[in-house]
């Protein structure tokens, strides 16, 4: 019964979709509001459309119903609760439904947060939301239905990949596309400015709360995604420059460059042209994820969706998608006016630059990752791209942009005065060197990269500490007057300064754990020691453990410091799940401060002992920790009263688009 | 992220469990166990996605890493290791491509657009300062009074 009603809703979805996708646009030429109207009352019913066919799915999970082939393949009876219903998005086809459950629900919020938008642009925004949905519509019911009955209904289902049995897909893959398909609500509105011919300060001020939501979605899914493989793949690396990764990579790097260039263009008026080719572009990145993804171009043990008829469709969507839109781009952006002039030290300036490198980085991504496919598609041998090309690539690029990053916020809009700003920056400067030289000096093994690195991130946070120093006035008002000031600060200049601190600390975090990281290879017996980084831990043998739907040994290392006092011990298993007849690692990973011990255990030996790999990984939890910073840098901004929704602000500038009072 | 898990748990179900750099690999001296390190970094493990050997526990991977131990024992630079493995298994045993004419475009990319970027921004720039109308110092002083109590 769920299936069917499910398979139904989401194909009355696709009608609905389909009259979205044509009638209003149709109203906004003609002018008829009625038709116009329909827009926002479509993609509430579209979402809820979308809403009851997910739902059907859980429910066809929860109650383990085998009937449906998606069940089936992805669940058993005795999985744990929490995993049944995280099963629903942990395969092909209901992460295709997940992903168009969240465009509808941008649907759905852009018109309760659109009443105030220009009848038109907003009609035309609702539109183009439901092409991408009718897309996605057509492609789930056509190649990836997940609601197929299987007849006669098998009596036990064939189980999750235990690896996805962890709270990581509750989390990773709805932030993530909370962030992909976030874009698409910039994409929208760039192309329905396209569409009207115009660019008015109304959508000037639409976009940048659009991009920050999706950003900071986008940069909580990269950052959870990472950490999940950290601990879950049992080598303790954080990133693997793996093509999937860089699918997610590349709409964020060319988010965050919208993002910046929204600023200017919210503020300044500048950049108009420029901003609406980025926001195509990021969304067509998002795009480009997905496919690369589903597809299974990359040839690759992504063996999620590899099946070439998904391909060819994806591509299809992408070539209409991409291709429709940069063609509309090239014929109407000679129509829009550009905007403000600024002088090239500015904070315009600055943004410029963060532009050139951000977008650059983007390239390079893009370029490594679908080389060796361009190479093999004109005939070339294979070649590969890996790890050590982006070190020696991407690496270089983000150098010169993070060394600028502390001189951006604090630069004049229109016309700066750099060697003003540079003596404020004298403090964080000193402090940034201090740290270069102490961990040069009295840390044993650093070299002067890894010193450097260091230093980059104390500049990073030192001068995001700075800006917020500086714009309370410290040092030149009475401390009481600056304390008041800083409360009252605009709560985007605070978002700044988190997402540059928080961009510093996951530096740092990289930079320590690579630099400093110490590993152990070796196969220990019950009763035997290792050391590392000062730790002594104890092998106290393997003991069996019996889980829900797996079954473990456990391997018991007890820590002891150098001091010779325990402070704990550390619990390493390897897990076999009857179900799939799949092994897998569960590391033991102990928390210190902010850095981590990481103990994997390998093959028991044939004297008795087992392998385990045992890491010592400093400052590692920075890295995650900073991406929380910067989303909630990202959230602090959302929040801004101008940004707003329905504050008085947003009313007026709305009336007077050319002055902005609070800038 | 999600994918490279799946990854790990296909061709974890397809190999019999073994182990990314194991203990009886380990060379004595740590100066060629370093180098060993490094170069298993750069070296594909060519039945696995993008992972080097260094990190896989693929049989082939294992026997490569043997491979390059080998040859540093007996007496090769890094440049004749990985000249030796490329003679080989091709040039798609490497993660880090050669600087070739193929692969201009690979390495070229960041720099170029660097440079077509840059050149754009810096040509853009000048005309707009050049078509700005001049100020006089006193209506710039005021400009500049009212744009920082605007800024703060």
């Amino acid at each position: 019964m769920f299936a069917e009603l499910g398979h139904f809703s989401l194909i009355l979805a696709l009608v609905i979709s389909l009259a979205l996708a044509t009638l209003p646009h149709v109203g906004a030429r003609r002018g008829d509001a009625r038709l116009m109207a329909l827009a926002p009352a479509a993609a509430w019913v579209a979402f809820a459309l979308i809403g009851l066919a997910f739902a059907c799915l859980v429910a066809s999970y929860l109650r383990s119903d085998f009937s449906v082939a998606n069940v089936y393949e992805n669940s058993h009876s005795a999985k744990p609760l929490i995993y049944k219903i995280t099963g629903t998005w942990g395969n092909h086809e209901g992460s295709m439904l997940l992903w168009v459950l969240i465009l509808t629900l941008f649907g759905a919020l852009v018109s309760i947060f659109g009443a105030n938008l220009p009848a038109t642009l907003r009609a035309n925004v609702l539109a183009v939301q439901g092409w991408v949905g009718t897309a996605f519509f057509l492609f789930i019911l056509i190649t990836s239905n997940p609601f197929t009955r299987l007849n006669p209904a098998p009596i036990e289902g064939q189980d999750l990949n235990p690896i996805l049995q962890d709270i990581g897909l509750a989390v990773h893959p709805p932030l993530l596309y909370l962030g992909y398909v976030g874009f698409s609500v910039c994409f929208s509105f760039a192309v329905a400015a396209l569409i009207d011919g115009r660019i008015d300060a109304a959508w000037a001020r639409w976009v940048r709360p659009w991009t920050l939501a999706a950003w900071l979605f986008l940069t909580g899914g990269i950052a959870m995604g990472s950490y999940w493989a950290y601990y879950e793949l049992g080598w303790g690396g954080f990133w693997f420059w793996d093509p999937v990764e860089n699918a997610s990579f590349m709409p964020w790097l060319a988010g965050t460059a919208l993002l910046h260039s929204a600023i200017v263009m919210e503020k300044r008026a500048a950049l108009k042209i420029w901003t609406l080719l980025l926001a195509i572009l990021t969304f067509s990145l998002s795009l480009l994820g997905t496919f690369l993804v589903r597809s299974g171009v990359l040839t690759s043990v992504h063996a999620f969706a590899t099946d070439p008829g998904r391909g060819i469709f994806i591509l299809c969507i992408l070539v209409f998608f991409i291709g429709g839109s940069l063609a509309l781009f090239a014929f109407r952006a000679s129509r829009l006016t550009a905007g403000g002039l600024f002088h090239p030290v500015s904070r315009e300036g600055a943004l410029v630059l963060n532009n050139l490198f951000l977008t650059t980085a983007t390239a390079t991504v893009f370029v490594g990752t679908l080389y060796p496919l361009m190479v093999e598609a004109v005939g070339g041998d294979k070649i590969s791209v890996g790890e050590p090309f982006f070190n020696l690539t991407f690496g270089p690029l983000m150098i010169p942009l993070l060394c600028m990053v502390p001189f951006g916020p604090l630069l004049a809009w229109k016309r700066g005065d750099i060697i003003a700003v540079s003596q404020r920056l004298m403090a964080a400067f000193g402090g940034a060197l201090a740290v270069v030289l102490v961990v040069y000096l009295f840390k044993d093994g650093a070299s002067v990269l890894a010193a450097l690195g260091c230093g980059l991130a104390a500049w990073l946070i030192l001068g995001a500490l700075t800006d917020l120093w500086l714009k309370s006035g410290f040092g030149n008002l009475p401390p009481s007057q600056a304390l008041r000031r800083l409360v009252g600060l605009p709560k985007s200049m605070f978002g700044t300064a988190a997402a540059h601190l928080g961009l510093g600390l996951t530096l740092l975090g990289i930079v320590g754990t690579i630099s400093f990281q110490q590993e152990r290879i070796v196969e220990i017996k019950p009763g035997e020691t290792v050391e590392i980084a000062g730790y002594t831990l104890l092998f106290e043998g393997l003991r069996p453990f019996k889980g829900p739907n797996f079954d473990e040994e456990q391997g018991t290392f007890r820590i002891r410091s150098s001091g010779g006092s325990e402070i704990g011990s550390v619990v390493s298993a390897k897990r076999f799940y009857p179900a799939r007849r799949m092994p897998t690692t569960e590391a033991g990973i102990r928390t210190m401060g902010f850095s981590q011990l990481y103990v994997s255990l390998g093959d028991q030996t044939e004297t008795g002992g087992i392998v385990a790999r045992i890491w010592w990984k400093p400052l590692v939890t920075l890295i995650w920790l900073g991406g929380l910073v910067m989303m909630a840098g990202g959230a602090i901004s959302l929040f801004d009263r101008r940004l707003r929704v329905g504050a008085p602000a947003r009313r007026k500038s709305a009336l007077r688009p050319q002055s902005d009072p609070a800038s | 992220m999600r994918h490279v898990a799946i990854a790990l748990a296909t061709w974890l179900a397809l190999l019999t469990p073994a182990w990314a750099v194991l203990p009886d690999e380990v060379l004595a001296d740590p100066a060629l166990e370093t180098r060993a390190r490094n170069l298993s970094h750069e070296l594909r493990c060519m039945v696995c996605q993008n992972q080097s050997i260094d990190d896989s526990n693929a049989d082939l991977a294992r026997d490569l890493r043997v491979l390059v131990r080998e040859r540093l024992q007996a007496g090769d630079s890094d440049r004749q290791v990985i000249d030796y493995v490329v003679a080989r298994y091709g040039e798609f045993v490497l993660l880090k491509p050669r600087f070739s004419a193929r692969n201009a475009l690979l390495w070229g990319t960041p720099i170029l657009l660097l440079l077509i970027g840059g050149a754009f921004i810096f040509v853009r720039a000048r005309q707009g300062t050049s078509n700005e109308p001049r100020l006089s110092d006193d209506e710039q002083a005021a400009m500049e009074r009212l744009l920082t109590k605007m800024d703060k």
